[in-house]
């Protein structure tokens, strides 16, 4: 995984609140056995008119957004289905961090698998951003994970807050799965101890 | 020392390690597989040259890409064949038990786990989906999660979590005659939002919960996420235990007693705390419909489509407006006054064995209208075996209903099963997102009950009064 450290990009506005998965990535993009080239059906069916043709009112078809990395968007971002589609094609479109009052759980979970940072601010300054991104060219932020602060081009900061140990793993870009793999004798022993319990949930390893 | 809740005790009894921060390693007995989120974890754990820890702690199944036709006539979309194919390799590749489609057994994933014996109270249960929360009716801590989190249980056995917040949800009384537990869930979603459980786990607590049978708390538990929560459970008790007993995966003789008796215990104790509650009083929950494009945005039959020139968050009406014309619906209109093109009855939600009687005791003897569209979807081979064996296949057909293979089917219309641009559908499903069912199309989530009277009267009715 990539790390995060800090990143200064284009933001783009999502205006919409209860952005579900279903609308970030249509099913039909879920038949892949792969990770990557999700961009395309980033956001779908919100890209086109009826007769199929981009619409222009789009954010991602407008050129001035072309090339963001930082997404703002309202509450409750990326509820609904689990899929890890949604983030994939985010980080496939260039996006690396999206900002929001709120996340689902599931959602803001696979960010961090993914190396993407959600950042929680407070809706006042969401707004804030959101009417920027919309009315300024070229606006850009700077979203420093170690300091946990969202800059504007004017010096104003906004500060966040994140997990301690999400944070590490995501600035550190770690391999989530070797840092628990490094607590094997840990497992083993809880296994061993709740075998005794609970025999029951463990036919597998019992001789 | 304060008392433990029913989600304190299965938390507590999974901690591998925790570290002062509360980051906690947590230890998953039992993982769900389907074959739309794990492709790429088995590809991650190969290309890091890891094997799966404990491969006889996961189930496979595919089900959200079968066919619900003939199946002898293979898959025609060949990506779906290739996802399908690629579960199979995968799964005998590493060991994992694998239910095909052509097994009796195959079915949705969150019907066969408890189908099977394979979900049972106390356990930490996950799957790479975000209905799992099903499997809580039980008493068990069952979430969906990511496909890279599929990857880590696979390779560990375990998932780094933080502690979640608990709430209550307390429903006392006797719910009306002809609701189910899907009005009860919906009537919950439409109080706390889409977003209100968000960071909880929640125990459903109260006499109305306890009179649902099984089935009815799986429906129940099933629709939690869509009130933003991960999980919801119900203690286990006498019909947990009787549920699960003599199935194919569930302790046998001694052990089974002895897992009995830990069951009983799996109770929350008389002086815990909850971190929030909710009450809702049963008698007052009319059949629900939703007439929007999230699962929120719900309101008894016997009441009208929301007015957005009424509200006075500029958001929620911002939101109103477009969801009505998405759906297109007016503002005011009698819910009853809603017709219909399709019908669908199926899903994890509501596609068990006890959905398929009651529908069809409505079904029996009445047809379905000539502008309707209707289907029944059996949640696997099993029910839909049983299903026959009782003859609810033959009332269905005669009224006029197609009778499916099992899967998720137009839940989620991944297969073939897909509403047309414009298309408006009673649905026994989960989620009316847009496009959900298919491109374009409407999605109404009501009771089998409330969707069986659609089909045959050609628009919604209060099934209350409905004969
Ligand atoms: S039936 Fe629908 S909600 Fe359930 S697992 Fe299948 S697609 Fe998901």
């Amino acid at each position: 995984m990539e790390p995060f450290t800090t990143l200064t990009g284009l933001v783009a506005p999502l205006d919409r609140v209860n952005v579900d998965t279903d609308q970030v990535i249509p099913k039909q993009f879920l038949k892949t056995i792969k990770r990557t080239g999700l961009r395309e059906g980033l956001f779908f069916d919100w890209r086109k008119l009826k007769d199929g043709s981009p619409d222009p009112s789009f954010f991602l078809n407008q050129p001035r957004y072309q090339g963001a990395t930082i997404l703002v968007t309202r509450d409750n971002f990326g509820c609904g289905s689990s899929r890890e589609h949604a983030p994939w094609a985010l980080l496939d479109q260039g996006f690396r961090c999206v900002i929001a009052p709120s996340f689902a759980d599931i959602f803001y979970n696979n960010c961090f698998q993914n190396g993407i940072l959600p950042v929680v601010l407070r809706s006042e300054d969401v707004q804030l951003l959101m009417n920027d991104a919309l009315t300024i060219e070229g606006y850009r932020l700077t979203v420093d994970l170690d300091r946990q602060a969202v800059t504007t081009p004017k010096g104003i900061l906004y500060r966040f807050e994140i997990d301690p140990f999400r944070k590490d793993c995501l600035y550190r870009g770690l391999d989530s799965i070797g840092l628990t793999l490094q607590h094997e004798p840990a497992i083993t022993a809880y296994e061993t101890r709740r075998m005794a319990e609970a025999p029951w949930l463990f036919p597998d390893l019992r001789s | 020392m304060a008392g433990k809740t029913l989600f304190d005790k299965i938390w507590d009894s999974h901690v591998v390690r925790s570290e002062p921060d509360g980051t906690t390693l947590l230890y998953i007995d039992r993982q769900l597989v389907h074959e739309v989120t794990s492709p790429q974890a088995f590809e991650g754990l190969k290309l890091a040259g890891r094997r799966p820890r404990r491969p006889a702690a996961t189930l496979a199944v595919p089900d959200h890409n079968v066919p619900t036709t003939d199946r002898r006539l293979g898959i025609a979309d060949h990506v779906s064949a290739l996802q399908i194919q690629t579960l199979e390799d995968n799964c005998k590749d590493v060991g994992i038990t694998l239910f095909n489609m052509s097994d009796i057994r195959q079915g949705i994933v969150h019907v066969i786990g408890p189908e099977q014996g394979f979900t049972l109270p106390g356990t930490t249960i996950v799957c790479g989906d975000s209905h799992t929360s099903t499997h809580g009716a039980f008493g068990a801590l069952a979430f969906g999660i990511g496909t890279s989190e599929v990857e880590h249980v696979l390779a560990t056995q375990c998932l780094v979590q933080k502690r979640p917040m608990t709430m209550e949800i307390r429903v006392d009384g006797t719910l009306s005659d002809r609701c189910s537990a899907k009005d009860i869930i919906l009537a919950i979603i439409g109080k706390i939002g889409t977003a209100g459980g968000t960071g909880y786990v929640i125990e459903y607590t109260g006499s109305a919960i306890k009179a649902l049978s099984m089935e009815g708390r799986m429906t129940l538990c099933n629709m939690s996420i869509e009130g933003g929560a991960r999980a919801g459970m119900v203690a286990p008790d006498e019909k947990t235990i009787a549920y699960i007993k003599g199935r194919p995966l569930a302790p046998k003789g001694e052990l089974f007693d002895r897992a009995v008796a830990v069951w009983h215990s799996l109770q929350t104790d008389p002086d815990a705390r909850y971190d929030a509650t909710i009450t809702l009083q049963a008698e007052l929950i009319a059949p629900q419909v939703s007439w929007g494009t999230s699962p929120g945005m719900v309101i008894g039959v016997d009441q009208a489509v929301p007015d957005p020139r009424s509200m006075p968050d500029e958001k929620l009406k911002h939101a109103t407006e477009r969801a009505l014309e998405y759906m297109g619906l007016s503002p005011n209109m009698p819910i009853t006054d809603i017709a219909v093109d399709k019908v669908f009855i199926g899903s994890c939600t509501n596609s068990r064995i006890e959905d398929l009687r009651l529908a069809a005791s409505f079904a029996k003897g009445k047809k379905v209208a000539t502008t309707v569209h209707a289907m029944v979807v059996p949640g696997s081979g099993l029910i839909k075996q049983q299903a026959e064996a009782e003859g609810l296949d033959r009332v269905f057909r005669e009224a006029g209903f197609e009778w499916r293979e099992a899967g998720c089917s137009m839940c989620l219309a991944m297969n073939a099963d897909v509403l047309k641009p414009g298309e408006r559908c009673a649905s026994t499903s989960n989620r009316n997102f847009e496009g959900r069912q298919g491109a374009g199309g409407r999605t109404h989530l009501v009771s089998p009950a409330m969707a069986v009277a659609a089909a045959i009267e050609g628009h919604f009715v209060d099934i209350r009064h409905w004969s």
